[in-house]
């Protein structure tokens, strides 16, 4: 059975990459637009990982990921948070706030792809 | 004493003892005589005699008279001679007259005139010495002083000197330009009702504040720093952004005496710090708006890389590239727009000893009835980069706000290295419960407010004032959550300063101003004594005498009086549009003519931007009465209320001079031989009644008033006081 992975971003010209690229290397995608959607998302999917965009309108990434890791039903979930916002601070706060990695835009795909494979792993 | 007066009485006292002697010695004789004799011998004697006893009283009255003649000489030699020369030596004492005494009398005396004629020579030469060195003296203060001056006003920077109470004692040209650009109403008062001699710092600056600066400089120098100067940046009522490097002011020589005052120098960075947040701005929206795309480009480009790619999806990436290929050139395009110009700014901050930043936050967290602070674990060794006001209220804010609403009772703070290089975690810990992030969220947006104060910042704006970031935390196991605050830490060690220390003992003194003596009085204000209040003079040109029915301000002056001292810089002068005709018979008293007010405020701008030039002083018109009755019918449209003490130099003067006809602010003037110019503007009459206030302070004393409370208690008394305009 293939791993379940939702990906959130607000930017419709990185979902339709990573969907292509994600269901291409075998796991079942979802997407969500924004973070109130992702979040209904990640409750009701339950999904084996997340790579979650930080600056999404309704709720941030940083709100998503707080709001999952205070959810002990959702434990078993993996959080990949994607960003744009390469300062230090942003990944120190991503990272204590229960984020499992963090990977900086722009990154390759390669890296992401070995990144995911990593955590479910 | 006159030296030439006729005998005195001791005189004739000695010369009647005298006299009486001789009879007592003539009859005591003759009785011993006649006893000797018997009663045949004693008849014939008698009639021998007896005839010639007329002879025997002339040899006595002759004798007599050549006693009187010696008793004389003795008497102007030892009794006459010296009394001239001590009145001669009092008359010398009592003045400055440098006189020969007479030579006179015996050789003593001659020679104690001599001595006393030595005393006055070197009394002479002690005080042309003691002259001489005032004067060298106060030639060096004034050369000092001059050099000061010059020094001060050749600065490009603005300079401001205050006294612990934040009276102004000194200010530079550039500072007064400065204040100018602050001002609410830059036209009507023109700064001068911000900055001036004896005013109040606290108009411009928050007095927390400067109180705060002032506390990180006292913690400092109590470290042994050589130097210790404060920095704080803060925004202006007028919304201009200040940056104020504060010194303090030793009043002694040596290094660790008391703080008497400060010296501000003042930067306004608010067109700097406008430039850098755009700049910064840009560049953020350039590296991250491009981190996106490009993002979004790679992703596609790796997917356009597999080879079994369907047309249509090939297409799809396709079209994502050129998407974010045309966002990427208009965004670069709108940037070269605007020019880059340099790297962007960060508020500024200023380094600081972590423990010294957590022992003020635990004084500030338990100052505003915040929950009790216990220490956690704390790095002493960590420097700081912070605007440690912004953040002192951020952690009271937050303290208080977990007392209020979840009941907190005791917090910890904790200060330790973050993991990530040159940054520090500063933690607010309690134990219990915790928040949702939708609280944590709006507690970081909300303007903060601890102890009744108001903030206009939030957490977030704190935060990003310092590059940081902040979070909420939870530790389950130890059922406590923080909030965190990553900071970053000092790059260059105040420490150094510690080590370049030098006594002081050679810091040129530049002045000596008395009000860096001066302190607030505690006494009420009527206590204080008339001499050292500060007034604004003023008076107003009105249309017409009846301000109840109709009559309007047209013009106010006002001057302003500081530590005895007419400030004629300092001044305010402006025509007010009455917003109603100028009666044509009133245009000759005031020559201010329908076509000069056109175009000018209206009282409703003019009397606030008085008021503000006004605060803090005792106000002083002639007759007024008159002019008060003008500003209280204002009180309502305007919002302004003038509750200050108010002095008339009407009453005053009646009260110096019950007996003079006249109180008219001319008559009075002549009487002070005061030159009067530009009277019949506001601004003249204004520093005419200002002179003559002047004038009347001494006299008034004569009359043993001296404070402020008793010069308004007698001129109520006076028959002037009755009169209701």
């Amino acid at each position: 059975m293939s791993s379940k992975i939702l990906i959130a971003d607000d930017e419709p010209n990185i979902l339709v990459s990573l969907e292509f690229l994600m269901k291409r290397e075998g796991f079942d995608v979802s997407v969500a637009r924004d973070g109130v959607e992702a979040l209904a998302a990640i409750r009701e999917q339950q999904p084996e990982l997340v790579l979650l965009d930080v600056m999404m309108p309704g709720k941030s990434g940083f709100e998503v990921c707080q709001e999952v890791r205070a959810d002990d039903a959702l434990r078993g979930v993996r959080i990949l948070m994607l960003t744009a916002k390469g300062r230090d601070t942003d990944v120190a706060k991503g990272l204590a706030l229960g984020a499992d990695a963090y990977m900086t835009k722009p990154f390759s795909t390669r890296e992401l792809v070995q990144k995911v494979r990593e955590m479910l792993g | 004493m006159n030296p030439n007066r006729r005998p005195d009485r001791r005189f004739w006292q000695v010369l009647a003892a005298l006299s009486g002697l001789l009879l007592l010695w003539a009859v005591v004789t003759c009785l011993l005589l006649l006893s000797t004799l018997d009663a045949s011998e004693r008849d014939t004697v008698l009639s021998l005699l007896g005839g010639r006893m007329p002879l025997a009283l002339m040899t006595l009255l002759f004798v007599l008279m050549l006693a009187a003649a010696g008793l004389n000489q003795l008497y102007r030699r030892y009794i006459v001679a010296p009394a001239r020369l001590v009145d001669e030596a009092r008359i010398v004492l009592g003045t400055d007259a440098e006189r020969a005494l007479t030579p006179q009398g015996d050789v003593e005396n001659r020679a104690l005139a001599d001595v006393i004629a030595g005393f006055v020579e070197q009394r002479a030469r002690l005080r042309a010495d003691i002259a001489e060195q005032v004067r060298a003296a106060s030639r060096n203060v004034e050369q000092e002083r001059s050099r000061l001056a010059a020094l001060m006003s050749e600065l490009t920077q603005s300079v401001v000197v205050c006294n612990l109470d934040g009276r102004i004692l000194l200010y530079n040209n550039r500072a007064r330009l400065q204040f100018r650009a602050l001002s609410d109403a830059p036209r009507l008062a023109d700064g001068a009702e911000l900055i001036g001699l004896g005013r109040s710092i606290y108009t411009v600056f928050d007095r927390k504040l400067v109180a705060h600066a002032l506390e990180n400089i006292g913690q400092r120098m109590q470290r042994g720093v050589a130097s210790p100067s404060a920095q704080f940046v803060t925004t202006t009522r007028a919304g201009q952004l200040l940056r104020a490097q504060m010194t303090p002011v030793r009043s002694g020589d040596d290094g660790d005496s008391a703080i008497s005052g400060f010296v501000l120098m003042l930067d306004n960075i608010t067109r700097d710090f406008e430039e850098d947040s755009e700049r910064d701005r840009l560049l953020l929206g350039l590296t991250e708006g491009s981190r996106a795309s490009l993002a979004n480009m790679q992703a596609a480009i790796d997917m356009l890389d597999y080879p079994d790619l369907e047309p249509a999806m090939r297409e799809r990436f396709h079209g994502v590239i050129r998407d974010e290929v045309g966002a990427m050139s208009r965004r670069i395009r709108d940037l070269a727009d605007e020019a880059t110009r340099g790297l962007k700014a960060r508020w500024p901050l200023e380094d600081m000893l972590g423990a010294d930043l957590l022992s003020a936050a635990t004084r500030r967290i338990e100052a505003v009835k915040g929950p009790r602070v216990q220490p956690d674990d704390i790095d002493a060794t960590l420097w700081l980069k912070v605007d440690s006001f912004s953040l002192l209220q951020a952690l009271a804010y937050l303290a208080e706000r977990l007392a209020d609403e979840y009941d907190i009772r005791v917090v910890m703070l904790r200060l330790v290295a973050a993991p990530q290089d040159n940054r520090a975690h500063l933690d607010l810990i309690w134990q219990g419960q915790t928040m949702s992030t939708e609280t944590v969220m709006s507690w970081q947006m909300d303007a903060m407010t601890a102890g009744g104060e108001r903030s206009p910042l939030s957490v977030r704006d704190v935060v990003e004032r310092h590059g940081g970031e902040f979070w909420l935390e939870r530790e389950r196991v130890r059922h406590r959550a923080f909030f965190r605050f990553l900071l970053p830490l000092a790059s260059e060690r105040e420490q150094l300063d510690v080590a370049t220390f030098v006594p002081q003992g050679s810091r040129p003194e530049y002045y000596d101003f008395d009000l860096f003596r001066a302190t607030e009085s505690s006494r009420e204000l009527a206590d204080r004594p008339l001499t050292e209040l500060a007034y604004t003079v003023f008076d107003t040109e009105t249309t017409g005498l009846n301000p109840g029915e109709g009559d309007e301000i047209i013009q106010i002056g006002a001057a302003r009086v500081v530590n005895g001292k007419l400030l004629r810089q300092e001044s305010f002068e402006q025509l007010v549009d009455p917003q109603r005709g100028i009666p044509a018979a009133s245009i000759p008293i005031h020559g201010i003519t329908p076509d000069m007010v056109a175009g000018q405020p209206t009282i409703d701008r003019v009397l606030p931007a008085f008021h503000t030039f006004a605060q803090d002083t005792v106000l002083v018109a002639h007759n007024a009465a008159f002019d008060m009755r003008f500003l209280q019918l204002k009180e309502a449209r305007t919002g302004v209320r003038f509750e200050q003490p108010v002095l008339d130099t009407l009453l005053l003067s009646a009260l110096v001079h019950p007996n003079q006809a006249s109180h008219r602010l001319e008559a009075i003037a002549e009487r002070f031989n005061i030159t009067v110019i530009g009277r019949h503007t506001a601004l003249g009459d204004a520093i005419v009644t200002a002179e003559v206030f002047l004038k009347l302070i001494p006299l008034l004393a004569e009359k043993g008033i001296h404070t402020l409370g008793q010069a308004m208690e007698a001129a109520q008394e006076t028959y002037y006081a009755r009169i209701k305009y």
